[in-house]
């Protein structure tokens, strides 16, 4: 079927009081940006409480189409219309009869027909457009078994009378939450692993556009390792935007903990820094907050004492959005996001030989703070050099 | 920072001759070898002259000769063509424990299929056991497959002598060689060394990616791997690529310029790098000296270093070189090569290669150990504890 049309449905934008105009921009703007990566022209269009999407040139996909809007927060349905000109109420009726047959294989359905006019000079009004078309359908679909029900239609036929007139029965599931660029910006902590993704995509669907720092420690961890942080990032811009890749030269920080802590505890202060400089970026970039992949329990510096050690030196709300998680409902939201494919890359990750192989999983704030102290004038000079010799790599969405 | 490529056993770079070759053939020469215009003859000229180059240091007929997309194509070709032409004569295959897995995989694959196949052991230095090549030659035995130069620690295995007791034994089974790592660094006559089936790679000898080629003595009868339009006497069917025909045809040749001068160059060049190696605070250099090993290749173990973190740290010095195969450095699966040669536990994960070409100057291989001799402290200073 030749679909020139979407009508793009919204639902919590929706219940915004005398800002939702700001939602409403937003998500017009955020639907421009993903079609901008699709191959033809489109024009988007507010009227009227709804959003519309035409295709202006001769030549478009629609799955590569429905692909991206799918990546589009805020919209909850798309629905693919069929547009027709006004040549009278009979040819209207035939029309509806033809998309009918074809849009639905299966006839053995119930059904119902709901009519709008926006164009009130249209010569049939609503209620007897809806029963002249369902009694069109009836005629000619009945004898495969269509059936009317008004109540629990399991088919709702819609067709809207306005400049030109829309046919539409399909809504293709949106991914929901609100537009990027309604809520402020917040700093994520991107690893390589699976989690964190997740996270930076979940926040995201919040509306909330998304910086990430990545710590590189080079020779220990290898180029194609942070390669695979920008590819992870990429993958994140196709829902949240371009994303801004802090990259944080980790290794003297690292190797110094190493050289003047106890051993045991070298993850939980290694991710105390982590915090510390993340959070310096996130100011820096006005940030409202920090994202990371932490879930309860998952590893030694994520249990609940863990977590309250390492986040104890930020002042800014640290967004654990999986923190209730169990791993398999991570791995699940990264498939269905595209992150997971990059995520288990095999890259070595040399950060091990720093892992101590029995870590403290109950670390003790009041401890930690003293073992820190004896070299954290060192260990504060190296973190203000990380973070002035970052590398900041704007990555686009992948295709 | 001045570039240090000692990866050579990876890929090489191309020669510039050979690049200006193929571009001219690309832009002015680009018929189909089997066109009847003088376009197709133009290019099917430059396929006869890759032939003559590479008959004319194989010692072999044009006619032996099939040009192959890379070294795996040759090995499958040579095994799989092998196994399907002649499995009612017997299906029993002989290898090595340390061959290329573009030898070993399709060995596994017949193993599934009913074949049987016996994996030769070798020593410490990575040298195959004459006597026991000897025993497991059967009546049934349809191929032997033997690498010419290990890619992982450079060991030169026994061919000539490997041929006479296969021929001996039985002389219908084939033997194949695969000189991926051994062409064009070292002298090989298939016909003296009773080599029936010889794959080479181009990208290994200064010519680029996506061509090989492997000798075929006229006598030996394989089953085709592509079928189509019946180039290379339907061996190989699918248009000959041209340029990289040629490409590798002209390497072959300038790899073979005075070779004996160059194999001298590269083996002072080694023994001085080894030499310098070993003088090094707990780094062992893996295999034997002398002319038993290539001259290209150096295998070295490093006591409480990782091989991935010394590779960045080389690198992070313009310095390239690669950990265990490069082929195989992407999945972190511990090498075949090693495992089979009995080393230590400790050094699976700790071993590098460093490779050269005849572009490496001693200069640069002195760079390389004063680089090692700052790094290796540095590196010891922060193990896993």
């Amino acid at each position: 079927m030749d679909y020139r049309a979407f009508l793009v449905k919204y639902a919590e934008i929706g219940v915004k009081g005398n800002n939702r105009y700001i939602f409403e921009n937003a998500l017009v703007k955020q639907i421009r940006l993903a079609l901008d990566k699709c191959e033809g022209e489109f024009n988007v269009r507010k009227e009227s409480g709804r959003i519309f999407v035409d295709v202006l040139s001769d030549n478009y996909d629609y799955d590569e189409v429905i692909t991206w809007l799918q990546r589009v927060f805020g919209i909850s349905y798309i629905c693919p219309m069929l547009q027709v000109e006004d040549e009278g109420f009979d040819k209207l009726k035939e029309e509806v009869v033809k998309y009918f047959g074809e849009a639905h294989e299966d006839k053995n359905v119930t059904f119902k027909v709901r009519c709008r006019r926006t164009r009130k000079d249209y010569p049939v009004e609503s209620m007897p457009m809806a029963a002249g078309i369902g009694e069109a359908l009836l005629m000619a679909y009945e004898k495969d078994g269509l059936k009317v029900d008004v109540h629990n239609p399991e088919i709702l036929v819609e067709v809207e009378v306005r400049n030109h007139i829309y046919i539409y029965s399909h809504s293709i599931k949106g991914p929901g939450g609100m537009p990027i660029g309604t809520a402020g910006k917040a700093m994520l902590l991107l690893s390589g692993g699976i989690d964190s993704p997740v996270a930076g995509y979940m926040i995201a669907k919040r509306g909330v556009e998304i910086e990430a720092t990545y710590f590189h420690a080079p020779p220990y961890t290898s180029e194609r390792a942070k390669q695979k942080v920008v590819d992870l990032a990429k993958e994140v811009a196709r829902y949240a935007g371009p994303i801004k890749l802090h990259v944080v030269n980790f290794t003297d920080v690292q190797l110094a903990i190493y050289e003047g802590c106890p051993h045991d505890e070298l993850t939980i202060i290694m991710r105390r820094y982590m915090m510390r400089i993340a959070e310096e970026i996130a100011l820096k970039t006005d940030c409202l907050g920090l994202i990371t992949g932490e879930s309860i329990g998952q590893v030694a510096s994520q249990t609940m004492k863990s977590m309250m050690v390492t986040g104890e030196v930020c002042t800014l709300p640290v967004y654990r959005p999986v923190v209730g998680f169990d791993k398999q409902d991570i791995v699940d939201i990264s498939e269905k996001i595209g992150t997971f494919e990059t995520s288990i890359l095999p890259f070595e990750d040399c950060c091990t030989i720093f892992v101590a192989k029995h870590p403290v999983t109950k670390p003790r704030a009041d401890i930690i703070r003293k073992h820190e102290e004896k070299i954290k004038d060192k260990l504060d000079e190296l973190a203000r050099i990380a973070v002035e010799s970052e590398e900041v790599i704007l990555c686009e969405a992948a295709d | 920072m001045k570039e240090i490529y000692l990866d050579n056993s990876a890929t090489t770079k191309v020669y510039t001759e050979v690049a200006e070759l193929m571009k001219k053939i690309m832009l002015e020469d680009y018929g189909n070898p089997s066109s009847l215009h003088t376009k197709g003859v133009d290019a099917e000229e430059h396929i006869k002259t890759a032939k003559k180059q590479i008959a004319k240091i194989l010692k072999c007929q044009e006619k032996e000769i099939l040009f192959t997309s890379c070294g795996t194509e040759g090995d499958n070709l040579a095994i799989l063509g092998t196994a399907m032409a002649h499995h009612r004569r017997g299906k029993h295959l002989i290898t090595t424990k340390i061959e290329h897995p573009a030898v070993l995989e399709p060995m596994g694959a017949l193993e599934k299929q009913g074949f049987e196949v016996t994996y030769l052991d070798v020593d410490a230095d990575g040298h195959i056991d004459l006597q026991q090549l000897s025993d497991a030659i059967r009546p049934d035995t349809i191929l032997v497959s033997i690498m010419h130069t290990n890619n992982e620690m450079g060991a030169l295995e026994p061919i000539e002598e490997a041929g006479k007791i296969i021929k001996e034994k039985n002389p219908q089974c084939y033997f194949h060689v695969d000189a991926v790592q051994g062409f064009g660094k070292a002298e090989i006559k298939p016909k003296k060394m009773n080599i029936d089936m010889l794959s080479v790679s181009g990208h290994k000898i200064h010519a680029p990616k996506g061509v090989g080629f492997l000798y075929i003595n006229e006598k030996v009868r394989l089953q085709p791997l592509m079928l189509g339009g019946g180039q290379q006497g339907g061996m190989r069917s699918g248009t000959e690529a041209t340029p990289l025909v040629a490409a590798i045809g002209l390497a072959s040749e300038m790899c073979y310029e005075n070779l004996e001068e160059k194999r001298a160059k590269m083996y002072a060049m080694r023994d001085r790098f080894v030499a310098k190696l070993e003088a090094l605070d707990g780094v062992y250099v893996r295999g034997k000296r002398g002319t038993e090993t290539a001259p290209h290749i150096v295998s070295a173990s490093f006591e409480d270093v990782r091989a991935e973190v010394l590779l960045h740290s080389l690198e992070a010095k313009g310095i390239y070189v690669s950990s265990g195969s490069a082929c195989a450095s992407n999945h972190p699966a511990t090498s075949k090569t090693l495992l089979a040669t009995g080393t230590d536990k400790k050094f699976l994960d700790a071993t590098i290669r460093f490779s050269f070409s005849d572009f490496t100057t001693d200069e640069e291989l002195d760079t390389t150990i004063a680089a090692l001799e700052e790094l290796l402290p540095q590196l010891r200073r922060f193990t896993r504890k």
